[in-house]
């Protein structure tokens, strides 16, 4: 049933807000780093130990700078936003406050986040 | 509506052991990633670093794995016990972390409980063979 439900783009304007933000973001950055290292484990693994030479076109695709800024969001999103479900499931005090936790979540995440795609894309610019 | 997951249980049961693994495990990444990057800093890596250096020091701090980067004589720092022990760490609860997660999202789309256990031995073999990859690439390098 619920598979055949067509949502399309009326999911967007679903009144979730931030909280239901926050799950999706942390569903889809932790499936983005389960595909990066299982990818990168598998073309490791058959570059240097299989001899196999199909990893190299790989290695090229997550080497490139918008695999890396994707990567890198996936990372940083999802250790923040643990860090915050963290907190919250073992002080659920702390659950009164969650929607400032939220808050508090992309004021480090935004700032952090940004800077690195500054250095990023500037010494991808400075080296060629 | 089809339920797509069995209510949890009281007690202890699977399903709160990998609750309370999973937030374990998020927190000693976190911190094994500090480490990570205290450690690359401490060996040098103040001046040549950029974020996918950053990113293969911090989750995998192996000799072979960061060999790019344009640290000198890298495997001088990181090739000791020390820091296979900090992989090993890092591989057991990053895969399984991630395994059971994965497992987690795909049981939310489920119903049948003969789809559930197809699921879960074919993704306990991917994290057997991912343990024992990183596992053989730690011991060998």
């Amino acid at each position: 049933m619920t598979l055949k439900r067509n949502v399309g783009l009326r999911g967007l304007t679903y009144a979730g807000g931030g909280p239901m933000l926050a799950w999706i973001l942390h569903r889809i950055s932790g499936l983005g780093i389960i595909i990066f290292v299982s990818i990168h484990v598998l073309a490791g693994f058959s570059t240097h130990v299989v001899g196999s030479a199909w990893g190299d076109p790989v290695n090229r695709i997550y080497e490139s700078l918008p695999f890396q800024i994707f990567i890198f969001f996936c990372v940083l999103y999802h250790a923040l936003n643990g860090l915050r479900i963290v907190l919250l499931d073992f002080w659920p005090r702390m659950l009164e406050h969650q929607r400032l936790a939220i808050y508090l979540q992309w004021a480090i995440f935004i700032p952090v986040f940004g800077l690195s795609v500054f250095l990023m894309i500037r010494s991808a610019l400075a080296s060629g | 509506m089809q339920r797509a997951r069995p209510a949890p249980q009281n007690g202890f049961n699977f399903e709160y052991m990998m609750w309370l693994f999973t937030r374990i495990s998020g927190l000693a990444l976190s911190l094994l990633a500090i480490i990570g990057i205290i450690g690359a800093f401490w060996m040098g890596a103040r001046e040549q670093i950029d974020v996918g250096a950053l990113l293969r020091w911090t989750f995998f701090p192996n000799p072979f794995h960061v060999v790019n980067s344009e640290i000198p004589d890298v495997t001088i720092g990181w090739a000791t016990a020390y820091w296979q022990i900090m992989q090993m760490m890092i591989v057991f609860f990053g895969v399984t972390h991630g395994m059971n997660g994965l497992r987690m999202v795909i049981e939310d789309y489920l119903g049948s409980p003969r789809a559930r256990i197809l699921t879960r031995s074919l993704l306990f073999l991917f994290w057997l063979f991912l343990v024992i990859a990183c596992v053989y690439v730690i011991l060998y390098s």
